[in-house]
């Protein structure tokens, strides 16, 4: 684990601006992102944006890949592949993340977002990450 | 005689950043608007850095950037009528931001037809040849955005706007 990164992570203006928080049981974090007017994308939906909904799955990944493992930084996005499969209605947000692989330098990563109701999510992220790990006799 | 496509867009353009909250709690700007083309600048700004040691905008920024400006010029490609939703949006990201630079986004509707468009677009941070991230991504007129985009029309026709 690495919890100082964590709380720089949580702290970073971008995401602190958003409220961004994470409940974590061991080593399984859920990331929640608190509904707020300056979500919205789309008030006539109304839907949050799909940009800050994207962001916020990004986050709870780095959050994930911190909670799974010491790190030496925060990893780094390489790509990102955001689904949305339905309007993000204007309440909180929250997502959970999977590490498909997590080797040496590079980690893949599937996030799932949802609101009401885990089994029907409202976007999905897989991505790949950048990532430092502390060296193992350190 | 009918209003052309780009008089259009230049009545509809203030309202696609200003009718945004996220879009201006990010302060979005919109440098460009033509048939499926649009140009969306991101400000730097100290309450949107992501890194506070290298003072590098957050990757969230660059996202909802181009998630805007794809959508943006989708609805300019599929002709101003309707607000479509993003079906996904895939992103690479080349190379961080450079601290203290505005990130421009420019976005090109490739393909429009019937619900569906297709986008590419481009982050740079002064150079387009020398991208901060590149972006692919398919829009659809869903029934919400369409129920949304009626009501816009009603409001518009009711003379609110």
């Amino acid at each position: 684990m690495s919890d100082d990164l964590i709380r720089t992570l949580l702290e970073a203006p971008y995401v602190s601006k958003f409220g961004v928080r994470f409940e974590r049981r061991g080593d399984e974090l859920t990331g929640v992102l608190p509904y707020a007017e300056h979500l919205v994308g789309n008030p006539l939906v109304p839907a949050l944006h799909g940009g800050a909904v994207g962001a916020f799955m990004e986050v709870v990944a780095s959050g994930a890949l911190l909670a799974a493992q010491p790190l030496m930084r925060l990893p780094k996005p390489i790509d990102v592949a955001v689904d949305y499969l339905r309007p993000a209605r204007p309440q909180d947000v929250y997502a959970r993340a999977v590490i498909g692989r997590s080797g040496s330098r590079v980690a893949n990563v599937r996030v799932e977002a949802w609101q009401n109701r885990r089994d029907a999510p409202v976007a999905t992220l897989h991505g790949h990450f950048l990532i430092k790990p502390v060296p193992a006799d350190s | 005689m009918a209003e052309s496509l780009q008089d259009l867009l230049d009545r509809l353009s203030p309202l696609l950043v200003d009718g945004s909250p996220h879009a201006q709690a990010l302060g979005l700007a919109l440098d460009g608007l033509g048939p499926g083309r649009a140009t969306m600048r991101a400000p730097y700004r100290d309450d949107l850095v992501g890194d506070p040691e290298t003072g590098v905008l957050h990757g969230g920024v660059v996202t909802a950037l181009l998630d805007h400006a794809c959508g943006v010029a989708a609805f300019s490609g599929l002709g101003a009528r309707e607000t479509p939703a993003t079906l996904d949006l895939r992103i690479d990201y080349m190379r961080p931001a450079q601290p203290g630079k505005d990130i421009i986004a420019e976005a090109e509707c490739v393909r429009a037809h019937g619900l569906i468009a297709f986008v590419r677009a481009t982050a740079h941070d002064g150079d387009e040849s020398d991208p901060v991230a590149t972006a692919q991504a398919a829009f659809m007129v869903t029934r919400p955005s369409k129920e949304a985009a009626d009501r816009v029309r009603t409001i518009i026709a009711e003379g609110k706007l």
